[in-house]
């Protein structure tokens, strides 16, 4: 479980959830809202205030390097230190070549020059980098941007693949249609302050919990 | 033996070739003569000054008076060590730490060459000690400075792949391994060229001095040795301390890429 209480993001007013296993939390808001930030400070990329925890491990009592493989951001743009993707990936590429190819990228695309990519296929190899390190939390920013229909349906069932497996899904998406379906709770930011509510979802399944003063608890029945 | 004497006839004479310039700069609307002019007459009167002021010191041979200028020397190389780079940490602490670094690594250099080596009698004098002091700060203040501008120059650039290093798991000597190992090679890219072509190419400025001033040329080359061992040492040790300084610095414990500490640039 994700454990969020308090964080203060920036100037944002802070923020409290917590999500169980294999639940997704979608975020929304407009551009510069602070999507991103929230992102970044639940990987520790940024220093925020407020506790994080992860299956009752305070991220504190854990180096940064040790967390974000836990907790990994994966940026709507990549960055790339190597000039092909290939070099990116674990060397086990047997392993990764099925995910790439599920992806609707062909496996040449590891060999070709990072700077001759489209976005969306640099963004796509994004996320499978940061699924072959096989995190307990997935924090996606705009996976779906700059993607034809298929490639949407493709990165969605990816990710739904993900949550099967038990990961937790942060995502900050603008068009993410059937991934929304599959969300417990949409966080929304507007005007600096956070908005977190329940989405439609099968009657029996456990509820992601929030409270503005942080008493939630999250794996309740519903209300 | 010692050098012809020169006075103010030779010095305008050897001003007229720079005057020819700043008359082809007017007639053909270059705009180079102001900034010539400018450079020529402080660097004519920063030299006047240096040599009052050693002659002065030299005939004192007091120790509070040469430790006065020991100290002048290093605040102002510390000023221009934290005044070049494009990026600058902020506040005073870093200031004083950046400049400490220099002042504390060109004043080991030297004691260790003149009080360690060299060993003139008196070991203090500062006949030997001011004008090494001089050439080790200003080599170290080159590398450190071309180190530590290399290093952020580089830490913007690639910030992308520097967090998404990060982002998978990755330490900040690991994020900043490609950037780390390109500033230290600018760094000792000068010292590297200079040992380079000695006595090939250029005669290095000391050794030229000593020859003019009648010394025996063997003798000069290994003074001119001596000094760029040292020199070559001292500079190197000022890359290494810029360089993991300034990762340090970049970085939080959380291993998180903090450019936002750096002021004078693009920002966050």
């Amino acid at each position: 479980m994700l454990k969020v209480d308090h964080l203060r993001v920036g100037a944002l007013s802070p923020v409290s959830f917590a999500l169980a296993s294999g639940q997704c939390l979608a975020v929304t808001g407009a551009s510069g809202s602070g999507k991103t930030r929230l992102l970044r400070a639940l990987a520790d990329l940024d220093p925020a205030e407020g506790t994080v925890m992860l299956e009752g491990a305070e991220r504190g009592e854990m180096t940064g390097p040790e967390w974000r493989r836990l907790v990994r951001y994966v940026s709507a743009e990549p960055g790339w230190w190597a000039p092909t993707p290939r070099p990116h990936f674990p060397p086990d590429i047997e392993a990764v070549t099925p995910i790439v190819e599920a992806l609707g990228l062909s496996r040449e695309t590891l060999d070709r020059p990072v700077a001759e990519l489209s976005t969306g296929e640099r963004s796509r190899l994004g996320l499978i980098r940061a699924i072959c390190g096989k995190p307990k939390v997935l924090l996606i920013d705009e996976p779906l941007a700059g993607l034809d229909r298929e490639a949407v349906a493709r990165v969605e069932a990816l990710i739904g693949a993900e949550l099967d497996l038990g990961r937790i899904v942060v995502l900050v998406s603008h068009q993410a249609t059937a991934l929304l379906r599959r969300a417990r709770a949409e966080l929304h930011i507007e005007a600096g302050t956070f908005r977190l509510t329940q989405l439609a979802r099968p009657p029996a399944s456990p509820q992601i919990s929030w409270s503005e003063n942080g008493t939630g608890l999250a794996g309740r029945g519903p209300r | 033996m010692s050098a012809q004497p020169i006075g103010i006839l030779e010095l305008a004479i050897a001003a007229l070739l720079l005057l020819l310039n700043a008359a082809l700069s007017i007639a053909f609307n270059l705009g180079l003569e102001k900034k010539l002019a400018i450079a020529a007459v402080r660097m004519l009167a920063q030299l006047a000054l240096a040599g009052l002021v050693l002659s002065f010191v030299l005939r004192q041979s007091s120790i509070p008076l040469t430790i006065l200028v020991v100290l002048v020397m290093g605040a102002v190389a510390a000023y221009e060590l934290m005044s070049r780079p494009a990026h600058r940490p902020e506040g005073w602490w870093a200031v004083g730490l950046g400049g400490g670094t220099l002042l504390l690594i060109g004043l080991l250099a030297t004691l260790f060459t003149v009080g360690g080596i060299i060993r003139p009698a008196p070991w203090y004098d500062a006949r030997y000690l001011l004008p090494i002091l001089g050439m080790e700060l200003g080599n170290v203040l080159t590398a450190m400075s071309l180190t530590f501008d290399a290093l952020t120059t580089a830490a913007f650039r690639e910030r992308r792949s520097i967090e998404a290093r990060l982002a998978e798991g990755g330490t900040r000597f690991e994020a900043l391994e490609s950037v780390l190992t390109d500033a230290l090679r600018s760094g000792t890219m000068p010292i590297l060229n200079t040992m380079a072509v000695a006595g090939v190419v250029s005669l290095p400025g000391m050794m030229t001095g000593q020859i003019l001033a009648g010394a025996d040329p063997l003798q000069a080359a290994k003074y001119q040795m001596l000094i760029l061992l040292v020199l070559a040492g001292a500079s190197t040790l000022g890359v290494l301390a810029a360089g993991l300084g300034g990762v340090l610095l970049m970085t939080d414990p959380r291993h998180r890429l903090r450019l936002d500490r750096l002021v004078g640039s693009e920002g966050r």
